[in-house]
């Protein structure tokens, strides 16, 4: 508003000596139609240059070799924006930072930039950086028998900050590193690249993942709708850390029919996760598929369905007591029914969500074949209320006699996207017939720009 | 093996042939905008020769769309992704292109469009910005498309790049443009006078989603539902936002298709106000289809608050 008035007062006062000469009343309505029309010509070129102004500062110009036929014209000079934005810098975009290093570098002709340099811009090729606190206090009777993977929490723990660095690394790929800081150390969550623009509708990782196997096994703590995970993860799944290795990933959307989105997933990874398996020998990877099915029943509801299936090496050892090549190999079924209804959807909706897995763990002297599942229902009631319900049930994957049990009901509530607060009652009748009953208190808060997860 | 070979050998096959005939049928442009808005805006410069889908409905909040799959199938088709930008898409959006397949959509691909370069911009924050603010946006307030100057300026721009993608047909786009410009030139001194007898009249809004609609016609947004964007409101908001009203004599708040409506209701019951439900988007009520039947709706119900 203030530019149109300043740049109107600026073309007034330059023509005010014209204006005075003719005074003739027909001159003036003419004279004053082409004012108007020089001021709003004016005021054009004064919001495409904020325009390319905002461009260069938050980058967002394309560094790829297609994109340099934007019309902004803007890319090319990106690498000069020295000029330096409070608000890009206090929040660079998921995607300018590093679409502006990779400028830099075409800039430089080859040689590498200078990331450390005094200008303040350089910030703004900084990552996205965010850590999530998770705060778990729990109190109540655990009474775990040692022999149970499900172990108690501490009364108070700082469960774990979560940073997360994120960025799109050049034209081609991004990457994303998840670090863990529990109580006991750091620890690599994830850390890997993603080339998003291979040839064939391909999507490739590279790095330490969480594994594709089922739902829950792919979540961040910060993201699941519970405090803990259900049994079946603890007894068949590796627990918390899940199947999370070192490996690759490859992903395709497949050709299904119309309004159907199905999706398989390979991976291959070194064959070390938490005690589900272990490698004994370089040759003892591990192999994890996934086969997504996905449909919109109407637009609010839709339903995800998968199977997956995984094998490696464990760690048994032989009759002679050394290691032994023993496999185990997992198979899940995974379903979600999801209903949110669109006009109203940041203040009601429904998730339903159960695994099956079945685990045939190769052992001596005999194969334990383990079976054990979740069913659960979180519904939202109010813009920041949720409750949620969850039954457990899961053999033990070296036990397979051994059942535990269990029902879990959740509360969060959100006092805005970047916290909330949750409470959770747990029931668990352990196989050696012992009841626990838990009361678990959690408090999630997360600071900066912590990208977005796959839905 | 042999067997598992063959059927591997055919899954590739089916596959290939799969890509190979997107290529061949690709003659019209697949255009995928986040929004309704800008799916409009760039119907009317693509006629008919550019396929068009919006990932957002009309009526549905732009900052909380699901990243669903189903949008992926639209994605990995796309030639040009047109995004509103701002961040309004920032927590949905990114995902989706991450897992399309389609090097065109990535954020500096060929076929990725930032329609905020083109328009003007406003409420860009100065200084530090902290989420003590709430869901600010850093980048300025992303609802610009309400100013039908922003329309023509994000027109022109589509036409730009459709002509960029699609040479051959670069006049016809031009020309559209063109078209589209009179009309909507025309349209606006429609609009202007019949806003013209409202200049300066106060209103109160949910979200702060009218700014741009605001300036433009020369309304007064004195304040909003929402104490800051994005939190939800609070008893002491609402009640020094209902003793502003009645001190700034303001009668009208307008609520976004997808807020509740029980707070607005009884600011409405405690001040006077009228409280309508506003269409910030295209497609937010089914006979609004274009982009001037959303000002058409907007300016007729603001008319008839107000009168």
């Amino acid at each position: 508003m203030n530019k149109t008035v300043l740049a109107g007062a600026t073309a007034i006062l330059l023509c005010a000596p014209l204006w005075s000469q003719q005074a003739n009343p027909p001159d003036l309505a003419a004279q004053n139609a082409a004012l108007e029309q020089h001021v709003k010509d004016l005021e054009e070129r004064l919001i495409a240059l904020e325009g390319k102004v905002r461009t260069l500062q938050s980058a967002q110009a394309a560094p790829a070799p297609a994109a340099a036929e934007t019309p902004s014209s803007v890319a090319s000079a990106a690498p000069q924006a020295t000029a330096t934005s409070s608000e890009s810098q206090a929040a660079p975009t998921a995607e300018a930072a590093p679409v502006q290093g990779q400028a830099a570098i075409a800039s430089s002709g080859g040689q590498l930039p200078n990331y450390g340099g005094s200008s303040a811009a350089a910030k703004a090729l900084n990552p996205d950086i965010s850590v999530i606190g998770d705060f778990i206090g729990a109190a109540g009777n655990a009474n775990a028998p040692p022999a149970a993977t499900l172990q108690p929490f501490p009364s108070l723990q700082m469960h774990e900050s979560e940073i997360g660095l994120q960025a799109i690394i050049d034209p081609y790929a991004r990457g994303d590193f998840f670090m863990s800081f529990g109580e006991e150390g750091v620890n690599l969550e994830e850390g890997y690249i993603t080339f998003t623009a291979l040839p064939g509708g391909f999507v490739a990782k590279v790095g330490k993942m969480r594994s594709a196997f089922g739902k829950v096994n792919t979540m961040h703590n910060h993201v699941l709708p519970w405090i803990d995970r259900p049994l079946v993860t603890t007894n068949l799944v590796a627990g918390e850390d899940g199947i999370d290795d070192a490996g690759f990933s490859v992903e395709r959307i497949l050709p299904a029919p119309k309004g159907i989105f199905l999706e398989a997933t390979g991976q291959l990874f070194r064959g070390d996760s938490g005690d589900v398996f272990t490698a004994n020998n370089r040759s003892d990877v591990s192999t994890v598929a996934h086969l997504r099915g996905y449909k919109d029943i109407t637009e609010s509801t839709n339903l995800d369905l998968g199977v997956s299936y995984a094998r490696g090496h464990n760690d048994a050892l032989s009759s002679a007591g050394e290691p032994g090549d023993f496999v185990t190999q997992l198979y899940g079924v995974d379903a979600t029914l999801r209903w949110k209804p669109l006009r109203r959807s940041i203040y009601h909706s429904f998730v339903g969500r159960g695994e099956l897995i079945w685990s045939q763990r190769e052992e001596f002297p005999t194969e334990q074949r383990a079976f054990g599942f979740y069913t659960s229902a979180d519904y939202q009631f109010a813009r920041r209320w949720f409750g949620g319900a969850r039954f457990d049930w899961s053999d033990r994957s070296r036990f397979d006699n051994l059942t535990d049990k269990g029902v879990a009901a959740t509360v969060t509530y959100w006092p805005s996207e970047f916290s909330q607060l949750r409470g959770e009652y747990r029931f668990t009748r352990y196989a050696e017939n012992r009841d626990s009953h838990e009361f678990l208190m959690q408090l999630i808060f997360s600071l900066g720009a912590h990208g977005a997860h796959p839905f | 093996m042999q067997k598992a070979n063959r059927v591997f050998v055919g899954v590739v096959a089916v596959a290939l042939l799969f890509a190979l005939s997107g290529v061949a049928a690709a003659k019209k442009l697949n255009v995928v905008t986040a929004t309704t808005d800008m799916a409009a805006l760039a119907q009317e410069v693509g006629g008919d020769r550019i396929n068009i889908d919006s990932i957002a409905k009309g009526y549905q909040d732009p900052h909380f769309v699901e990243a669903k799959p189903s949008f992926l199938l639209k994605l990995r088709q796309a030639d040009l992704l047109i995004v509103v930008g701002l961040q309004l898409e920032i927590g949905w959006l990114p995902p989706l292109i991450t897992q399309s397949g389609n090097p065109r959509v990535q954020v500096g691909g060929s076929g990725y469009l930032d329609a905020s370069q083109f328009a003007e911009i406003l409420e860009i924050p100065q200084g530090v910005v902290t989420r003590a603010m709430g869901d600010v946006h850093p980048l300025g307030n992303p609802h610009y498309w309400l100013d039908p100057d922003n329309g023509r300026r994000v027109a022109k721009g589509l036409a730009g790049k459709l002509s960029e993608l699609d040479p051959a047909d670069a006049s016809y786009f031009q020309e559209r443009f063109q078209d589209f410009d009179k009309r909507l030139t025309a349209a606006e001194q429609k609009w202007d006078a019949e806003m013209a007898p409202f200049r300066g009249r106060k209103v109160v809004t949910y979200h702060n989603s009218f700014t741009n609609f605001a300036k433009h016609f020369h309304l007064d947004v004195i304040g909003y539902v929402e104490p800051r964007p994005g939190i939800p409101p609070t008893p002491s908001h609402t009640l020094d936002l209902i003793g502003l009203m009645k001190r700034e004599n303001c009668k009208l708040v307008l609520v976004e298709p997808y807020f509740d409506l029980k707070t607005p209701n009884s600011i409405g019951s405690a001040t006077g106000a009228k409280v309508q439900v506003y269409l910030p988007s295209v497609g937010g009520e089914k006979q609004v289809t274009n982009y001037f039947e959303l000002f058409d709706y907007d300016i007729d119900l603001i008319k008839k608050a107000l009168q």
